[in-house]
């Protein structure tokens, strides 16, 4: 039993697309949880829901309207050929765009979490210590924090490497663009080629076990009185 | 109350216990699916339960105990499989079907009669169904093979799951055009432009259907099956946009 070169392949896109998608969601979602946190706005909570949606819509859901306002006919899709620009599905860039929306609850809910907890005294400190925002950020929130940046970090990766309907809906299945793990999975099942399909899927199974068991003992160290 | 309860569960119960039929469909064949079981329906009193999947799910379900009577697959491997794991009985399997390719777009008068285009054309994308996992799918990477324009192509396809997908991806205008099954054109209303793939190009797509283990005691599901390789249900067929084969070369050599 030996991984074929489109398997491999897929592999690498996988953990491209996931890498990619949690840096990119930690830029977007570090400043949306940080307001989530501490905004009185009477926008927090519908903006708060918007973001948990991915949580329950179906992937198809997701992928389906994806498809319609990023194609050609669609108002996203024909902006961006007005701008002289490819339209996003079956590119890897319209996948990114796809996973970060679909995996933004999971980066931005951790964070919010880790920052409502911190709470206003040690921000309150640091600014009479004169320290400027930036700086409370930098040296007070983030390793206050760090609980909440590992979780979503994590999770967001995690959940973006077993992402698959939204990518069927969008992806077209190309060898290196958009062919990812879970539907290199979904075409070997198929198939019938079941061999293969278990090789990817244990790998698959194995890889998701270690990443909650890190996640567990990580909170473990950070919050040894919580995690048991 | 308890009497309208009563009657509610009698009459449900009648639903399922009196004679239905449930039938296993590929997804490119959904729609005179419904159309056959429709009008089976009006010349009988069984009920037809029909659900539809790709070939490969269904075939899986089917492995592994799902509660259908017949299967209308896509292709012949996996009947042929079925029959040989003695799920099916033996002998129960035809050619229910021919499918037809064609190159379609639904801008009018961009594919051109001969397909041309294939050659010429500056589309960006030109879908097919997988040709991995769908029998339409190898059909149209024959035809390209055949016109030695496979490896030029290459790298403009994308790839649907299965047929409808594939359609869908060309109607939703992500892809300029595709091949898709001249039933998809046909129930869309033949819109757009479409060139009709000479047979010679492709090995016809035989979607065969085997009565299952589960059916063979059930009077609904033999109705059904003689029903379908009747001459009202061959009308259907024929009119939604798949060959049949001769009555008479009923089980056909298959490849």
């Amino acid at each position: 039993m030996s991984l074929s070169e489109t398997d491999i392949q897929a592999i690498w896109l996988t953990l491209r697309l996931a890498s990619v998608t949690t840096l990119l969601l930690l830029l977007v979602g570090t400043p949306l949880a940080w307001w989530l946190a501490r905004t009185r706005s009477w926008l927090k909570q519908p903006v708060a829901a918007i973001t948990a949606l991915p949580l329950v819509l179906p992937p198809t859901v997701l992928g389906f309207y994806l498809l319609i306002l990023l194609g050609p006919n669609g108002p996203v899709g024909s902006l961006m050929l007005d701008l002289g620009l490819e339209t996003l599905p079956f590119t890897f860039p319209g996948l990114v765009v796809a996973s970060m929306i679909y995996s933004l609850p999971f980066m931005v809910q951790p964070l919010q979490n880790a920052f409502a907890a911190i709470g206003d005294r040690p921000l309150e400190v640091a600014a009479t210590l004169r320290a400027s925002a930036l700086d409370r950020f930098v040296s007070v929130v983030v390793p206050l924090a760090r609980s909440g940046f590992l979780t979503g970090m994590v999770l967001a990766f995690a959940h973006t490497v077993g992402e698959f309907g939204v990518i069927l809906m969008i992806g077209g299945n190309i060898p290196g663009e958009t062919h990812v793990l879970s539907v290199a999975i979904y075409d070997h099942v198929e198939a019938l080629d079941y061999e293969n399909a278990h090789l990817l899927s244990a790998g698959l199974l194995v890889f998701s076990f270690i990443v909650i068991l890190l996640l567990n003992l990580l909170n473990k160290r950070t919050h040894p009185e919580i995690a048991r | 109350m308890r009497y309208f309860i009563a009657v509610a569960f009698f009459s449900v119960s009648h639903l399922v216990w009196a004679d239905s039929v449930n039938i296993a469909v590929a997804a490119n064949f959904a729609a005179p699916a419904r159309e056959i079981g429709e009008a089976f329906q009006q010349s009988s009193e069984h009920t037809v339960i029909i659900s539809s999947g790709s070939t490969g799910k269904l075939f899986a379900q089917i492995e592994h105990g799902a509660p259908f009577d017949l299967f209308l697959a896509a292709d012949s491997r996996r009947p042929q499989l079925l029959e040989h794991n003695g799920k099916a009985v033996p002998g129960s399997r035809f050619t229910y079907a021919l499918g037809r390719i064609v190159l379609w777009s639904p801008r009018p008068g961009y594919v051109d009669e001969h397909g041309v285009i294939l050659k010429e054309g500056d589309f960006k994308r030109l879908a097919i169904a997988n040709p991995r996992l769908a029998p339409y799918g190898l059909a149209a990477q024959q035809v390209m093979e055949r016109l030695g324009l496979w490896s030029g192509l290459r790298r403009r396809l994308v790839r649907g799951e299965n047929i409808a997908q594939t359609f869908q991806f060309v109607v939703s205008g992500n892809a300029s055009l595709g091949f898709v099954a001249l039933a998809q054109v046909r129930a869309a209303g033949d819109s757009g432009s479409v060139w009709h793939v000479p047979d010679e190009l492709y090995q016809p797509i035989r979607q065969q259907a085997v009565l299952l283990q589960r059916g063979q005691k059930s009077a609904a599901a033999n109705a059904f099956f003689r029903y379908l390789q009747g001459s009202e249900a061959r009308e259907i067929i024929r009119s939604m946009g798949h060959d049949v084969v001769a009555s008479n070369a009923r089980n056909d050599v298959t490849e």
